[in-house]
């Protein structure tokens, strides 16, 4: 670790660590609804639940995400972060937002927005923390050296962050509603989450394989190209059914089938550079899972993504399991494996010790992967026979859901699976203290290179 | 290509690219609030009680499980067209009198069924309500879902 500031991201990976584990929880908890109904439903509907599930999820995220910035940023701009203060008054922002959330969830208070269903005080809280970090990194940049991972992160973060003032907006009109909350909901996910996906897989690459940086930052541009010009318009692909015009299921269609594009570029370009890249740096789970992240996306994102957004099959098989199938995966490859990369490469730096116990940690990665791999094959099962019965032949959802018991009893495996690498992961990280070593006994070459972010 | 696309002309495609597809979408998005506002939800105004029944949709998280217009959980029915199957999309009485029971009779209690909570609502939110579903029904969907399973 060069700069000292870049400490900073510490805190925010356990912050999101600790969501990431309520997380999981949520969902298996989620996932045990589905096998036994009758399960809590009093205490603790399935609506609130799921709402623990997803909302977790995307607070660890972003969590992740400014984590990952402030720990890169320093590095990039070759300076310290321009106020550490800030930064931790962010972090402090978010996690109380965060536990409010989560406790007046409990209790029955939220708004019904889909993923937006924060009370309003936690809505403004994380614009409130959004500026702030805004500020923050903006000014390490402006006043450091230009690279075009920095540009690319800032660019994405500012969007992002943009973009959440549509939180704000919610017509009375049912269809108007739908159509902004896409802007939040879409162009986050299939849009500026991931420019930040391309910026920190970019980083990672660079300090993993020792490419050259020109190579990787034109690559980045590309990437970050395709992804927003199939992106923006892929929007289309929400607009189908919900009161837009007919012309979206053309435009939809058309451009969200070029949105594999960015995902297959991001796959190739991690593994052509690590058969370029001449490097063998210690951390290799850190590899693996920066290989499984881009991997992963692909399939997740981009093929089961294209597997229902031609309007003609999604016309039949919109808001069913498959949806449910494809999310998952999604949300897996491309963004908590893409987290995870970075945590696994920075947290040895951040803990001065060297790449430790890779064995646990690449097993959490194989645990979560094989187990999210199996949910998405059972749900697709699932979804491909619900689409027929109910979509197809007419059946009622109720009935055609209780043929599906099998399917759910095995998601609910795969699920357990999940969970158990989960908090392998979260073990592998923070706990063990094997091969703690400081600067001054870290003197062999491989030590030399975890301090030193592999340079 | 190495030669032809230096990483600045890369940067400059991306920028110009980004800013191109940003504008036809803002263009887009102007159609499409016209035509939803004009066409696609003129079949029924939208009154007090739509926009209350609005409210007391996302204030009890219905989204939650249930679908409307397929976005939302997948855990209970799809409810865009809760009117059409129960048959009762124009009569505005009926549909808030059936609303009530279901409602009403909610948690059915039956082991190994999926539970629907039990939300206290005064006879006008559950009026409301029925008229938001009623609203959104008949909203231009371009004809989704294909039956009324939903």
């Amino acid at each position: 670790m060069k700069y000292s500031s870049q400490k900073v991201a510490y805190a925010y990976f356990v912050a999101a660590l600790g969501l990431f584990a309520i997380q999981v929880l949520g969902g298996l908890l989620a996932g045990w609804i589905y096998v036994s109904p009758n399960f809590l439903s009093e205490l603790l509907p399935f609506n609130i639940v799921r709402m623990l599930h997803t909302n977790a999820l995307v607070v660890w995220l972003l969590l992740g995400f400014f984590g990952a910035a402030y720990f890169i940023i320093p590095e990039e701009s070759e300076r310290e972060i321009h106020s550490v203060k800030l930064a931790y008054i962010q972090l402090i922002i978010l996690v109380v937002g965060t536990l409010g959330a989560v406790v007046s969830y409990l209790f029955g208070i939220h708004e019904g927005r889909e993923f937006l269903e924060q009370p309003l005080w936690v809505k403004v809280g994380i614009l409130v923390a959004a500026l702030i970090f805004l500020f923050n990194i903006s000014m390490t940049v402006l006043k450091g050296r230009k690279t075009a991972i920095t540009n690319i992160l800032v660019i994405g973060l500012w969007a992002l962050s943009l973009l959440w003032l549509f939180a704000f907006y919610n017509p009375d009109n049912l269809s108007l509603d739908k159509m902004y909350w896409w802007y939040v909901i879409h162009l986050w996910v299939e849009g500026t989450w991931e420019l930040v996906m391309a910026s920190i897989l970019g980083f990672l690459m660079l300090k993993l394989t020792g490419v050259d940086r020109e190579v990787i930052e034109k690559w980045l541009y590309i990437i970050v190209a395709t992804a927003l010009f199939s992106g923006i318009l892929g929007t289309g692909h929400h607009y189908y059914w919900i009161g837009t015009p007919g012309y979206w299921q053309w435009i939809g269609s058309i451009f969200s089938t070029l949105e594999v594009i960015p995902f297959f570029l991001m796959m190739t370009f991690s593994f052509v550079m690590v058969w370029k890249g001449r490097k063998n740096h210690p951390n290799k789970a850190a590899l693996l899972w920066s290989l499984g992240s881009a991997t992963v996306a692909f399939f997740g994102a981009g093929v089961w993504g294209f597997l229902h957004t031609l309007h003609g099959v999604n016309f039949y098989s919109h808001g069913t399991q498959i949806t449910a199938a494809h999310g998952h995966l999604a949300f897996f490859g491309a963004y908590v494996a893409l987290n995870l990369a970075v945590f696994t490469y920075a947290m040895p730096m951040l803990k001065a010790r060297s790449p430790y116990n890779q064995v646990l940690n690449m097993a959490s990665f194989w645990l979560m992967t094989g187990g999210m791999s199996f949910m998405t094959f059972v749900l697709t099962f699932a979804g491909t026979i619900q689409t027929h019965m109910q979509r197809v032949v007419g059946e009622d959802f109720m009935s055609v859901q209780d043929q599906l018991t099998v399917f759910y009893i095995m998601r609910f495996g795969a699920g357990a699976a999940v969970v158990l690498g989960a908090l392998l992961f979260i073990y592998s990280v923070l706990v063990p203290r094997k091969e703690l070593f400081t600067e001054s006994t870290g003197s062999t070459p491989e030590a030399k290179a975890v301090l030193e972010g592999g340079r | 290509m190495s030669e032809f696309l230096t990483k600045s002309r890369a940067r400059n495609i991306f920028y110009g690219g980004s800013l191109f597809f940003i504008g036809i979408f803002g263009v887009l998005t102007i159609d499409s609030h016209l035509y939803i506002v004009n066409e696609a939800t003129s079949k029924m105004p939208l009154t007090d009680e739509v926009v209350l029944g609005k409210h007391i949709w996302e204030k009890n998280s219905c989204i939650n499980c249930h679908t409307l217009h397929g976005e939302g959980a997948y855990f209970a029915p799809e409810v865009g067209n809760v009117m059409t199957r129960w048959g009762v999309l124009d009569d505005p009485d009926d549909a808030a009198e059936t609303l009530g029971a279901w409602m009403e009779s909610q948690p059915s209690g039956i082991e190994g069924r999926r539970q629907m909570p039990h939300f206290e609502l005064t006879d006008e939110e559950v009026r409301g309500l029925s008229e938001f579903l009623r609203w959104a029904d008949k909203t231009n969907t371009q004809d989704w879902p294909p039956n009324d399973a939903g």
